[in-house]
């Protein structure tokens, strides 16, 4: 796939030109499943030449060095599969080649372990894993640093795998929002808003939304089935 | 390639047969996936094949009326009749009693008749068929011809008669009370002890297997109010699952949930229904609906797993009736519209309409 190509009402409106926007959240539901633009960012981002990325989709690390062609030849996508070392095919596209050259790296949001107790005196669990991506990002040439794509799929997985403790999400977000602001990478979460919605005060809804340069929600037709419509999608760009 | 090509309308791939799987009771599918069956024809048409191996299944349940019941009996079923080994767990005390309700499978196709409507072929006069698309699936080929039920990929079953006993006799098959346990760490690590057995690799699928979890959130079991171990325990199974060749149903009454959380429950399924009760002698729906005499229940399918594939599944209706044919054989069938009344002039569905669908509607033609 040639990232020269005649671009997509999504590119248009996400403006994917990698210096900005910097925080990208995608509101979906149960009926709607919005990883298609996380799907759509991913692919972009790989086919494109000298990126950098981390992507985390269930959290995972994607950096990437890519000449002009891309390696890519076969997409097929689950978007809850990963994880295992015999799974290369993640999100619809073939990985093996990122990961052997140590581009891409990838974190199960499935298998997260998050001990108990004071998350900031702990190792393991979230702040592991930020100092992880932060790491990775440091050792990278300056240049390159504003290359790189955090892809989180999902918020909702990730309080799951925190137990429920809503409060260390956030801190990791607001931790990734930092690198976004800090060198310039590319932030993009998967966030169910229907989840939330029964709650008088949804926090990590509200707060992501306010640190969103693009809000994408993904919802299904009002109007009901259609063949070949999967939903609709609206877009709202909150950066100035 | 395909994805050069602009989408213009219902274009579907053209996926050549790939060669079926050794194991018995299995599939293959489109984009390399396999499928096993889940034990109810129709239900496997409507997914596309059947579940996914790896795939996680939650079954929303009605706590009016325990249909679920039929969907993981058949799905038990055919395991068994596959010879697949079986975890399942249950709040009872004793859940092997309830292996003696799983149903037989069909001995013979000319058993069961497939006319449902006899009638209609024998009335006079000239009638024109607007619900034609019933009686196509009459025609179309079974996935297997063979007769013989073990290597058939989908039985029928007789739910008035009972599995044979040298099926329930295997080694293969797990029981597990999960109403006493105060937490669920033990339950983790004997699902984690079963399905290591089917550990994914780069070989040959020998065996898979199959988890059937009833009313996993059950008021009667100690962690029922423990909302967040169940959510991770979900997420660790779904973890297990990932990297085996097995599948995993889950019951659930959402009703007895906080919303956030059952939200959670059904964003973590790969497929997602749900089972509804018809309430008797409703005339509202007995106007709306044609067969409704015969409905014992609605299925909703609200989720299909995607695997290996960025183009979702999208389903014709996704509300189906729930029929017993003769009282013994689970059928599933789009709901269709009651006719208008021509000579009053009349619609004898009020209020009804196939194209009013809103996001919060149950029906959905």
């Amino acid at each position: 796939m040639d990232h020269h190509r005649s671009s997509t009402l999504l590119d248009e409106a996400l403006a994917l030109d990698w210096t900005q926007p910097r925080v990208i959240v995608i509101e979906d539901c149960v009926e709607t499943n919005g990883a298609f633009v996380l799907h759509h960012v991913l692919k972009r981002s790989v086919c494109s030449s000298h990126f950098f990325y981390f992507c985390c989709d269930f959290l995972g690390f994607f950096s990437t060095i890519f000449p002009l062609r891309s390696h890519l030849t076969k997409i097929a996508w689950f978007s809850l599969f990963g994880g295992s070392p015999c799974t290369n095919f993640l999100a619809g596209c073939n990985l093996v080649t990122p990961k052997d050259n140590k581009r891409f790296v990838f974190f199960n949001l499935l298998t997260l372990e998050c001990p108990d107790g004071d998350e900031g005196k702990t190792s393991g669990g979230l702040p592991s894993l930020y100092r992880e991506i932060q790491k990775v990002i440091i050792a990278l040439h300056e240049e390159n640093r504003k290359s790189i794509t955090i892809m989180i799929d999902d918020i909702s997985l990730m309080e799951v795998a925190a137990n429920g403790s809503t409060n260390h999400v956030l801190d990791f977000l607001h931790y990734c929002h930092t690198l976004t602001l800090e060198f310039g990478c590319l932030l993009v979460t998967v966030n169910h808003g229907d989840i939330y919605s029964s709650m008088e005060r949804p926090a990590l809804l509200l707060q992501m939304e306010y640190l969103a340069d693009i809000l994408i929600k993904a919802e299904p037709l009002s109007t009901g089935l259609a063949t070949d419509v999967h939903g609709q999608v609206s877009l709202c760009c909150c950066w100035t | 390639m395909a994805a050069m090509k602009t989408r213009m309308s219902s274009f579907s791939r053209n996926t050549s047969v790939a060669p079926a799987p050794q194991a018995p009771g299995l599939k293959s599918g489109p984009n390399g996936t396999i499928f096993l069956s889940s034990g109810i024809p129709d239900l496997d048409k409507i997914l596309g094949g059947g579940f996914p191996l790896g795939s996680l299944v939650m079954v929303m349940e009605d706590t009016e009326a325990p249909h679920h019941m039929l969907l993981l009996r058949n799905f038990m079923s055919q395991g068994l009749v596959h010879n697949q080994p079986l975890l399942y767990a249950s709040p009872s005390k004793d859940p092997r009693a309830f292996l003696g309700t799983l149903p037989s499978p069909v001995l013979s196709k000319d058993d069961r008749s497939h006319n449902r409507d006899p009638e209609q072929l024998q009335e006079k006069g000239l009638r024109i068929a607007w619900q034609y698309k019933k009686y196509f699936g009459e025609h179309r080929p079974n996935f297997d011809s063979h007769r013989d039920t073990k290597h058939e990929y989908c039985n029928d079953f007789d739910l008035r008669k009972p599995l044979e006993r040298y099926f329930l006799t295997a080694q293969n098959i797990c029981c597990l009370s999960i109403q006493d346990p105060p937490n669920l760490a033990a339950f983790r690590d004997c699902c984690a002890k079963f399905l290591a057995q089917f550990s994914r690799n780069n070989s040959s699928i020998s065996c898979a297997g199959r988890v059937a979890i009833q009313s996993f959130c059950a008021p009667q079991c100690e962690y029922s109010n423990m909302e967040w171990d169940m959510l991770s325990f979900i997420r660790s199974l779904k973890g297990m699952i990932r990297d085996s060749n097995a599948v995993a149903v889950i019951t659930f009454p959402p009703s007895l949930l906080s919303p956030s959380s059952s939200k959670r429950w059904q964003h973590i399924a790969d497929t997602l229904l749900s089972v509804k009760a018809i309430p008797d002698e409703d005339k509202e729906l007995a106007n709306l609906l044609t067969g409704y005499q015969d409905m014992v229940g609605l299925l909703n399918v609200h989720k299909v797993a995607n695997v290996n594939t960025q183009v979702p599944v999208i389903l014709e209706a996704t509300t189906f009736s729930i029929k017993l044919q003769k009282r013994r054989y689970l059928v599933l069938e789009c709901l269709n519209q009651a006719p208008v009344d021509g000579s009053s002039g009349s619609s004898y569905a009020s209020t009804g309409s196939c194209s009013g669908s809103t996001k919060t509607g149950t029906l959905d033609f």
